[in-house]
């Protein structure tokens, strides 16, 4: 039982890591039918943030607002540069567009900074663990934890009560008549690629808090995964992406706690393959967007 | 008196396909004016391509004596022009209330807002009722006053309806060219294009015909229904 909760604790964190990285995707999405693959990029920019404030001595406190910005800013700029050219572009286009960006990073990494793995220094406080009801749990664990509700309430009240978080639902649900009402489209979508840079840079914190490490394909992997969340979840549905995060954390790390050793090699297949089952049963994912079907920019 | 809307060869194409040809019109301050026509006349086709929805081929449009041929549709609502658009597109997953303010997205003014709110809901007694329900939950006659509503929180001196009345139980259908006379006595200039030509013969001061993406009469109702064009264009005598 103490192990049971104790990885559930653990899938607690690594779903809220995902579900904050596809719910930056599903904003994007919802809003210009693009599925950003450069969002892991966004990640591995805010870890080198990191880095070098650590190398600097920035004290942590200070390094992680400033790798926010620095995701934040990233995306912003990503969309003017590399998606605005294409924003009428078909889906395929745009798809292909992201791709570019994300490699283009990549090598500018690699040539860069370093093709190999790079420390980060954190506060040791963040590989402490607290003893809560008998339970072990690792500082950074409870950070990653706290850090995805407070985001997702921050998010849930900035799309309910603030007008641009309106005016992104809207533009979702009918970008034409949205842009009829006054709402600027250049607005909404940099709005939308700000709030994913956002999530992104929050993932990245957590993420690299995990590693203690950054290297050039870092966002690859968990951007990957949120993708498959996104799916699970209902692409383009912001609750969606959510449970689909959270789903995804659960069965990757019950699997890795409790599957025989004999079969450990087999767990990224079984993962997958209970994805599949999900969507054999509901193929528009766990909670479908209700505008899926809605008119693109 | 210079118009306040007007068009000059209008011209609209969807690829090879002509939907509109050459069509001119002005409409004055105060007026109510009708585009009649059967379907695929190119009635919406015009009203799309003055809010910038659908790019002009060739031609121009002119609000308030400035060109606003190609203008992005966000600067429009703004600038006192705006439209209710066919099928009514309120935006189903957000709250009566919120569709309202996103109706107002340029008024940040406080007062000004309440105002807006205030006059809407005078006007839809049923929409105060339903604000905090979402708009995809409402009665199709509901939702209908919802776009209209959602229109009138930009405050437009012209504003263009596009099939207000389609769909909607005949009771309801009354309501909405009552509403449009009332919106005429609030100063607002009305543009419409409605299937229901003997109601909006009723209210309109002004109509033009369309066949084929081209006005082929334009007058007043009584000049229109004694000359027998009306019904060559719905019937598609030409």
């Amino acid at each position: 039982m103490d192990i049971f909760l104790q990885q559930t604790v653990n899938a607690l964190a690594l779903g809220g890591t995902y579900a904050l990285l596809a719910l930056g995707l599903a904003v994007v999405f919802s809003i210009m039918g693009l599925i950003n693959f450069a969002h892991g990029e966004l990640m591995t920019i805010a870890g080198y943030v990191l880095m070098y404030c650590g190398i600097a001595g920035v004290s942590f406190v200070v390094a992680v607002p400033l790798a926010l910005m620095a995701s934040v800013i990233a995306a912003v700029l990503m969309e003017r540069i590399a998606f605005r050219p294409v924003r009428n572009g078909s889906g395929a286009t745009m798809l292909v567009t992201s791709f570019a960006v994300a490699m283009i990073l990549q090598v500018l990494f690699q040539n860069l900074i370093s093709t190999r793995s790079q420390p980060v220094l954190l506060p040791a406080m963040l590989s402490d663990s607290v003893h809560i009801a008998g339970m072990v749990i690792g500082v950074n664990k409870l950070a990653a934890i706290i850090a995805t509700v407070v985001m997702l309430v921050f998010l849930d009240w900035f799309m309910k009560h603030q007008k641009t978080g309106i005016a992104m639902r809207a533009a979702a649900e009918d970008f034409a008549v949205a842009r009829l009402m006054g709402i600027r489209a250049n607005t909404v979508i940099a709005g939308a690629f700000a709030l994913s840079g956002l999530l992104a840079g929050v993932a990245a914190v957590l993420w690299v808090s995990q590693r203690a490490s950054v290297d050039p394909l870092m966002g690859f992997m968990p951007v990957l995964k949120a993708f498959i969340a996104a799916i699970l979840g209902g692409l383009g549905s912001l609750r969606g992406a959510v449970a689909g995060g959270f789903l995804l954390g659960f069965i990757e790390i019950y699997l890795s706690a409790f599957l025989p050793p004999e079969m450990q090699e087999f767990r990224e297949p079984i993962g997958l393959g209970i994805v599949v089952l999900v969507l054999l049963f509901r193929p528009n994912g766990l909670i479908p967007s209700a505008t899926l079907k809605a008119e693109k920019v | 008196m210079q118009p306040l809307l007007s068009a000059h060869d209008l011209h609209v194409s969807y690829g090879a396909v002509k939907a509109v040809r050459g069509v001119n019109f002005e409409i004055r301050q105060g007026e109510i004016v009708a585009f009649l026509g059967a379907n695929g006349a190119g009635k919406s086709s015009i009203m799309n391509a003055i809010t910038g929805l659908v790019p002009t081929s060739s031609g121009q449009v002119k609000f308030e004596g400035r060109d606003i041929t190609g203008a992005a549709p966000e600067t429009l609502a703004p600038s006192g022009l705006t439209l209710s658009p066919e099928g009514r597109r309120v935006f189903g997953t957000l709250s009566v209330a919120d569709n309202l303010r996103m109706g107002a997205f340029a008024l940040n003014d406080k007062a000004a807002l309440e105002t807006a709110y205030k006059r809407v809901y005078d006007l839809f007694p049923i929409l105060l009722e339903r604000k905090d329900q979402y708009a995809g939950t409402l009665s199709g006659g509901q939702q209908q006053m919802l776009a209209v509503g959602r229109a009138l929180m930009s405050n437009p001196r012209v504003l263009l309806l596009d099939e207000p009345s389609l769909g909607l139980a005949p009771l309801i259908v009354d309501q909405i060219f009552d509403l449009i006379l009332k919106l005429r006595d609030q100063g607002v200039t009305l543009l419409v294009v409605e299937q229901n030509v003997a109601k909006t013969l009723q209210v309109a001061d002004r109509a033009y015909v369309l066949v084929n993406g081209a006005v082929v009469e334009q007058g007043k109702p009584a000049e229109l229904t004694a000359s027998g064009t009306m019904q060559d264009a719905y019937l598609g005598a030409n």
